[in-house]
């Protein structure tokens, strides 16, 4: 909310600068967002135009002459369309400095003399009108500095206003608040009672329950439709962010600011026989004021009279009923409706307006009364007119009940942890206008009406922290000391598998858990969709079934911006749906593309290969050491059929790797290699707690064998055939051979292996070697087909 | 005979200093001492000299062979030492050239805030607790004490799903699924991604939070601002770190507090928000507020991280541009 720091001086005589009244605000909630001067260079004063001649030389441009306080009048070149013989403006004169650091100058515009500026709103900051010279009332004297004559030693502040306090989205409410933090009273405004003229009335119904509480209407007849809005009450408007229109709709605008209840006008002559308050009826449309005609639906109430709807109620009135410049007779609405009913509607029907603010965060629902006496006082006084008497309708069933609290002296010290004397407590929750009576261990309190945020205990313990000052309450440390935890030995930190992964040359990375469905397609084909009801853009609109698709889109900028080796990872939670169930899974996945080594002065740089990235999972089995992993040859859709392969913990599969579908590389215009891994990062929280086992002390051996094998046999075969045949003293098996091609028949491959043996008591015998050796052999012939290579 | 003896021993000095190498060396050494060498034959030549002169000659011959003998050796250890010098000058390399490495990788800016976070939070006794991103209404806002229509609900653009599932828009809901699962007291801070439904220069539609929770006994507002006080001077390892509690408003906390930091003589920045967990989140969760009372807070990860290392656009966190990332490292 913006206000007039001068309006707000009026509700409450504070002796307190502008700073240190903005800080008290933002230490009292209100968090002040800025706060602007809106004092003027003294050089910028009250003129009048004397006369007006056409440029010579342009025909936009006009000579003024222009009486701005002086001996000899100015001569003052402009363009502004309204500028006329006879109106009064703001001059800037020649060193004078506007808003936005325009120093006035002696200038030649087109050929002719300039001696200053005639200015807009705009450009002096009062409002955003550039449409042309700001018209100021023939009254004020010419050479009157602007400061004076607009009263600009005012400051305008503007506040953060937390969802609880409506009440401060009024003049009134802030002054409450700052009055309490400064001991003192606000100045009431004495607001009597507006005695009816006439007994016109309109007839008002509401239908029960609907969400109006409370209705006023009162009816003034006969005002004067060419009186205009008085310049104070449009400064204060402006200041306050609001633009003046006229004076019906500005008055209405004007108590809403001062006293926090929004109202409404009607052109009365424009609605038919009575209010009914209702809920729209469907497909119900209705013209608003700002010139768009919205279709409404079932739950949105509705102010309406005999032909249909004349309002959205507590957001925004219809074009047809609105005041106009010949409007004569007008009705006054200031009504309560249901938070509930408005909240969430402005946004539906892109309808944001103050009054739907205000509403969505309640109203004072005792307010509509005194807000319709405070606009038919100002608009008798600005326009005449007759006053009709108020009719008020009560929904009983929905009306304000007062709220009592009891407040105990213990709770304010348990929750806040200090303790206050009994007379702060009263005076700050007093002087927020709360009732107090005396109990045994604390006070009963009542809870006016204007504040409905304050409904339980705490809330009183926080207007009386709050108003003392948090920064009064001292800041202790509690002395009480954690228990102990268990701490685990054979679990794996996922920070511990990361900082492998970093030592390995790999960058985490973290991208949107929300991604571009037809990107996933690619990745997880056929995977039940997780899509967004109301997602931010197209290209993120499924919760990601793997990690891989934003690490594509990772590696594909990184490569546009010519980063080719890219080692990236990240963790996080994949959404994927299994027997209909959603399950949300932590994943560790990992993208390598690029070289091997960065480039080095002696060695060249190798393309990586399925292996490099095979060995970066490895280390990080190799924390998780208490699972038995495997590696087993397999197909996924976005991966290489004949490189990738499924991992395996025990017979669970948690994850896989592999070098990216040459197709879904292609697709995805990427010009190297790709591989990827993806692990569930459940199945790696096992380790291994340490179980010393004695070891030989006698010396290992190592014979070297090379087998000939079918290539489609793999290593993993032939290590199982090894360990069925469990031979004696094998400790060890090393490949550190493959070989296919010269001197080895086609379709087969093969396969050096070194075989380590040991024996736990004893140096093994040339007899005990032999022996086992030919063992292993006679086995993968049997079992495998396997030759010993000439 | 004596004479040509010392001419003789005198050459073979002059040749043994003129040796440059270990070859000519023995070259020399083969000349004067080897079977047919020069000293050699003179000691042949000794059955020549009359009987009363050979002991005589015999030994100056052998004083001789020693003389050269123990120059040769000499110079052998000296042309050893030249030759292993110059092994060594050849071996010389440039040391300055880039050494062998896999080169190392770094973790993202938003883990290395929050594991200093965490490690911090941890010396109070803070363990981690996790929670679903994918969310229900109750625990995201109901339990939280924000039923439908509070205005409260429209500071969080929420990301929905078809079947009245969400996106949670704060940490806030692991503490509601923590304390209906575990008994007092709470000690718990939840690390994680959250969703809203916004984005711009200063934000996008998802970012990460860690929220805390710490209820007990006698639990006070005053401690609250205590260890957060600590916590933030802590965090930004410097006591010219002014931090300001301002009252605000959080459905879930009351009292409630932002707190808003000045490092050196810079603005004031919002950090941090706070507050005595709310009866009616107790009471969601069953919690007998007569005994227990906590409080609650959550920050941003990225702001902290943005402060902490002068990042100064939020988007580039998840761009995962290595030449960003690598600035980490």
């Amino acid at each position: 909310m913006k206000f007039s720091e001068k309006w707000l001086r009026e509700w409450v005589d504070l002796e307190i600068d502008t700073e240190t009244l903005t800080d008290q605000l933002t230490m009292l909630g209100l968090e002040v967002d800025s706060a602007e001067s809106m004092m003027l260079d003294d050089n910028i004063v009250v003129g009048t135009i004397e006369s007006v001649e056409q440029h010579p030389n342009a025909d936009k441009l006009r000579v003024c002459r222009v009486n701005a306080g002086e001996s000899e009048s100015l001569q003052i070149v402009c363009g502004a369309p309204n500028a006329r013989e006879g109106i009064t403006v703001p001059v800037a004169k020649v060193g004078a400095t506007l808003p936005g650091d325009l120093k006035i100058e002696n200038a030649k515009l087109r050929g002719v003399e300039s001696s200053g500026m005639l200015c807009s709103a705009k450009e002096l900051g009062l409002s955003d009108d550039a449409s042309g010279l700001h018209e100021m009332p023939a009254s004020f004297e010419p050479g009157t500095s602007l400061n004076n004559a607009l009263g600009l030693e005012d400051t305008v502040i503007d506040i953060d206003l937390t969802p609880n306090r409506g009440d401060c989205l009024s003049i009134r409410g802030i002054a409450r608040d700052v009055a309490a933090r400064n001991e003192r009273a606000i100045n009431q405004l004495d607001i009597p009672e507006v005695e009816p003229d006439i007994d016109d009335t309109f007839p008002v119904k509401i239908r029960d329950e609907v969400g109006c509480p409370r209705f006023t209407g009162r009816i003034i007849r006969g005002i004067d439709p060419t009186a205009n809005t008085p310049m104070w009450m449009q400064q204060k408007l402006l200041r306050c962010g609001v633009r003046p229109i006229s004076p019906v709709v500005d008055i209405t605008n004007y108590v809403m600011l001062e006293l926090g209840q929004p109202m409404h006008g009607f052109d009365l002559d424009k609605l038919d026989s009575k209010i009914t308050v209702r809920n729209a009826k469907a497909e119900e449309e209705l013209l608003l004021l700002d010139g768009r005609t919205v279709e409404l639906d079932e739950n949105t109430l509705v102010i309406s009279d005999e032909k249909g709807a004349v309002a959205i109620a507590g957001i925004m009135g219809g074009e047809t009923s609105g005041v106009t410049d010949k409007t004569t007779n007008i009705l006054f609405e200031a009504a309560m409706f249901d938070p509930k009913k408005i909240a969430g509607r402005p946004r539906q029907y892109s309808a944001h307006s103050e009054a739907a603010q205000r509403f969505e965060r309640t109203v004072d629902p005792t307010l509509q009364r005194l807000a319709q006496e405070r606009a038919a006082r100002l608009l008798i006084d600005i326009c005449g007119g007759q006053p009709g008497p108020i009719v008020e309708v009560i929904d009983a069933s929905m009306d304000y009940q007062p709220t009592s609290l009891h407040l105990s002296r213990g709770r304010i010290q348990a929750l806040l942890g200090v303790e206050l004397a009994n007379e702060d407590i009263v005076r700050v929750l007093s002087s927020l206008g709360l009732g107090l009576e005396e109990h045994d261990d604390g006070w009963r309190v009542d809870v006016p009406s204007y504040r409905p945020d304050i409904s339980i205990e705490e809330d009183l313990v926080e207007e009386i922290a709050r108003v003392y000052g948090y920064d009064r309450i001292p800041r202790t440390h509690p002395g009480l000391l954690p228990d102990m935890k268990p701490r685990s030995e054979t679990s794996v930190l996922i920070d511990r598998l990361k900082l492998v992964l970093v030592e390995r040359g790999y960058q985490e990375a973290v991208t949107y858990s929300f991604v571009d469905a037809t990107a996933q397609a690619q990745i997880n084909p056929g995977d039940p969709e997780l899509p967004l009801a109301n997602p931010i853009s197209s290209d993120l609109s499924v919760m990601r079934t793997s990690i891989w698709t934003g690490l594509l889109g990772a590696l594909q900028r990184n490569l546009s911006h010519k980063q080719t080796d890219v080692r990236l990872f990240e963790s996080g939670l994949k959404f994927v749906t299994i027997d209909s169930e959603l399950r949300q899974l932590p994943v560790l996945s990992g993208l390598v593309s690029g070289n091997v080594v960065e480039e080095h002065w002696s060695d060249p740089a190798r393309e990586l290969d399925f292996f490099d990235v095979k060995g970066d999972l490895v280390a990080l089995f190799d924390q998780a050491n208490g699972v038995t992993v495997s590696v087993v040859k397999d197909t996924h859709p976005a991966l290489h059929p004949g490189q990738s392969a499924r991992i395996h913990a025990g017979e669970q599969p948690i994850g896989w790797i592999g070098k990216l579908h040459p197709r879904v590389q292609n697709s995805l215009s990427i010009g190297q290699p790709v591989y990827l891994f993806e692990v569930d990062l459940e199945a790696l929280d096992k380790r291994r707690l340490p179980n010393f086992q004695d070891f030989s002390r006698f010396p290992s051996i190592r014979r070297d064998i090379a087998i000939v094998v079918h290539e489609e046999v793999t290593l993993n075969n032939v290590l199982a055939c090894i360990d069925n045949e469990s031979p004696k003293y094998l400790k060890d098996v090393i490949a550190f051979d493959v070989y296919a091609g010269k001197g080895v028949i086609p379709g087969r491959k093969s396969l050096a292996l070194g075989l380590i043996l040991q024996d736990f008591s004893r140096t093994l015998t040339e007899v005990d070697i032999d022996k086992t050796v030919s063992g292993v052999l006679a086995a993968l012939e049997q079992k495998l087909g396997a030759t010993l290579r000439e | 005979m004596s004479s040509e003896l010392n001419q003789l021993q005198e050459s073979a000095q002059h040749a043994v200093s003129d040796c440059k190498d270990l070859a000519a060396l023995d070259a020399v050494r083969v000349d004067y001492l080897g079977k047919k060498g020069k000293i050699t034959q003179q000691l042949k030549s000794l059955g020549a000299l009359p009987k009363d002169q050979i002991r005589e000659a015999g030994q100056a011959i052998n004083a001789a062979k020693t003389a050269i003998a123990e120059l040769i050796e000499r110079k052998h250890e000296e042309l050893k030492e030249l030759a292993f010098a110059e092994q060594l000058s050849s071996e010389s390399i440039d040391v300055t050239l880039p050494g062998r490495r896999t080169g190392r990788g770094g973790l993202h800016p938003v883990t290395l805030t929050r594991n200093r976070i965490q490690a911090l939070l941890e010396q109070l006794g803070f363990e981690v607790a996790e929670g679903p991103e994918v969310e229900d209404d109750y625990h995201n806002f109901e339990a939280l004490n924000i039923p439908p229509h509070h205005p409260a609900r429209a500071m969080h653009d929420t990301f929905y799903f078809e079947n009245d599932l969400l996106l949670r828009t704060h940490t806030s809901s692991v503490q509601i699924r923590y304390m209906e699962s575990n008994p007092p007291p709470y000690r718990i801070i939840a690390p994680g991604r959250v969703y809203r439904c916004d984005s711009d220069q200063t934000h996008t539609p998802m970012f990460h939070q860690v929220e805390g929770l710490l209820v007990d006994k006698n639990i006070t507002f005053s401690d609250l601002m205590g260890h957060l006080e600590s916590f933030l001077q802590l965090f930004f390892d410097t006591d010219d770190v002014g931090i300001r509690f301002r009252p605000s408003y959080f459905p879930f906390t009351e009292p409630s507090t932002e707190v808003d930091i000045k490092i050196g003589d810079g603005k004031w920045l919002e950090v941090l928000g706070a507050g005595m967990v709310h009866p009616r989140v107790f009471e969601a969760v069953g919690l007998d507020t007569s005994v227990y009372s906590g409080y609650a807070f959550g920050m941003g990860v990225e702001r902290l991280a943005m402060l902490r290392y002068g990042i100064t656009d939020l988007r580039s966190l998840f761009e995962n541009d290595l030449r960003f990332l690598r600035q980490f490292n």
